[in-house]
């Protein structure tokens, strides 16, 4: 069963989006920025096709700028594609960004309710779960402080545990794990081999090597807005660092 | 086609009652935030709320009521029957440019019905008019008069009205900034002309005879000339209340129009 399908898709932005990709980027692909500023507008995703098998993990990667972000906001629902065609099935649980839908007076309890419900449960459901997402972010004695006294990991945490107790069937990550303690890390690690394990399908972007060899089934590559290559992800990592070699200088995989 | 069920749970999907009591669900957690947020740091909260019309209240006295010598019977309760109202709409709208962009990390990254965000925004500024309603009454009541029972009927029936108003003024405002980001200073300057060209620091009497008419065009006079009506002399105008309903329903229309042709388009610009 399919679970997300891409088929020629494109996303484009008009031109005063261009700032979008960061002004280096736009400089070393000069000859690409020309071409998009003269016909108007910024491909964000040129005639994007693949396919994700329901319960699969797939790691997105490329250099910023290359339409990973923007692939998953056309997964998620914010954007809209200008053609071709997404097709999702299934719950979509995006993890935010730090401290996104969080609000740094509210208390992680209150902010626990903000988020599920943001996210689309209801108070009651949200409550319902309330032991558990406690339990899972470890922060039991944070519980009834205010937010801004969190650390940033602990954020994170806590965003983490909403996340991950909605139930989707399709999870986003967007280069969020990072940021926890070494121990909250492999228990995201777990989480997510459990979340493997139930079907739950996974889309990744991250530019730590390390997490898409561990984590991914596959991985797809973009580049410029296509798709650049596609497959296993250790080999595609190794085709993938080879690109940026002359780029970026052997220290960096990938520019930051 | 694409099943976007983004975050809705499954229950949600089988019926229109549901998802009503998901936008209920989410409305309260909003607005209860923005209270939280006002009483957490500040125990003056409600204070706060009361004191800021009280203190407008005090300085037209002192320049129109004193200094200029503008003759109304009661000026201080005249005054305050009109800004307290006032206070719940100028809040609302000068807030509302900020909305969407205050929320950008989310709105780029759940699908959520955004527009529930202007309501509770709405919702809020309400909330803090209603708990600010026995405040007038106070005044009323050191003034030797006493509410009348029609304040039963008139509240929510001019709330509602308000409510309808705001939100689909502040509706529009907020989809709108993304676009023109101008539009931040624009609605200071117009809610602050509007509040000239509305009676509240001076009584619909006081305008000549030929300019009478020019205040049913201004589409926020209707609701605080029944306001003003209904706290000092508790009567229920329905001719103002019809005249409130119909902006109403326009800007609520004209709002929910404007919010659904752009707000697609919301996590490209915000």
């Amino acid at each position: 069963m399919i679970a997300i399908r891409f088929e020629h898709v494109s996303k484009w932005y008009p031109r005063y989006h261009q700032v979008l990709r960061g002004f280096k980027t736009s400089l070393l692909h000069l000859s690409e920025t020309i071409r998009s500023f003269r016909q108007g507008k910024f491909m964000a995703l040129d005639d994007v096709s693949f396919e994700l098998e329901k319960g699969e993990t797939v790691g997105l990667i490329g250099p910023n700028g290359s339409g990973k972000s923007t692939a998953m906001a056309l997964i998620a629902g914010v954007l809209k594609a200008n053609s071709g065609r997404v097709d999702v099935q299934g719950r979509i649980c995006p993890l935010l960004e730090l401290g996104a839908g969080f609000h740094p007076e509210l208390t992680g309890r209150e902010n626990i309710i903000l988020n599920g419900v943001l996210m689309g449960l209801t108070r009651q459901e949200v409550l319902d779960r309330m032991d558990e997402i406690i339990a899972f972010s470890e922060l039991e004695s944070f519980l009834d402080q205010p937010l801004r006294i969190y650390s940033t990991g602990m954020v994170a945490r806590l965003g983490f545990s909403v996340a991950v107790h909605l139930e989707p069937d399709i999870l986003l990550i967007d280069e969020i794990l990072a940021v926890g303690d070494l121990h909250f890390q492999a228990r995201c690690r777990e989480k997510i081999d459990e979340f493997r394990k139930r079907g739950v399908t996974i889309v990744l972007v991250s530019h730590s090597t390390d997490e898409i060899r561990r984590l991914c089934d596959r991985a797809v590559w973009l580049e410029q807005g296509r798709v650049a290559g596609e497959g296993e992800p250790g080999l595609l990592l190794s085709r993938y660092a080879e690109r940026d070699l002359p780029l970026c200088g052997p220290a960096a995989p990938a520019p930051a | 086609m694409a099943q976007r069920e983004c975050g809705a749970s499954r229950s949600m999907r089988n019926s229109q009652r549901t998802h009503g009591s998901y936008l209920k669900d989410l409305l309260f957690v909003l607005t209860q935030k923005e209270i939280k947020l006002r009483y957490k740091n500040t125990w003056l909260g409600y204070i706060w709320s009361v004191a800021n019309p009280l203190a407008f209240a005090l300085i037209y006295f002192i320049a129109f009521g004193i200094f200029m010598r503008v003759q109304i019977q009661n000026y201080p309760l005249f005054l305050i029957a009109g800004l307290f109202p006032w206070q719940w709409l100028a809040h609302s709208l000068s807030a509302a440019p900020n909305i969407f962009l205050a929320n950008a990390s989310l709105i780029k990254k759940v699908r959520f019905p955004s527009n529930v965000l202007v309501a509770s925004t709405v919702l809020n500024a309400g909330i803090h008019f209603v708990f600010s309603i026995p405040v007038i009454l106070g005044f009323l009541l050191a003034y030797g008069l006493v509410p009348s029972w029609s304040w039963l009927v008139g509240i929510p029936v001019f709330v509602l009205a308000q409510f309808m108003s705001v939100y689909g003024l502040a509706l529009a405002i907020a989809s709108l900034n993304l676009f023109f980001r101008d539009l931040d200073r624009l609605t200071s300057l117009v809610v602050t002309m509007l509040f000239f060209l509305t009676p509240i620091v001076y009584s619909s009497s006081m305008i000549p005879a030929q300019y009478q008419m020019f205040v049913y065009l201004n589409p926020v006079a209707p609701l605080m000339l029944g306001w003003q009506q209904l706290f000092l002399a508790g009567e229920l105008n329905w001719s103002l209340i019809a005249a409130s309903y119909l902006y109403a329903l326009l800007f609520l229309g004209v709002g929910s129009l404007i919010y659904q042709k752009l707000s697609w388009k919301f996590a490209e610009v915000v």
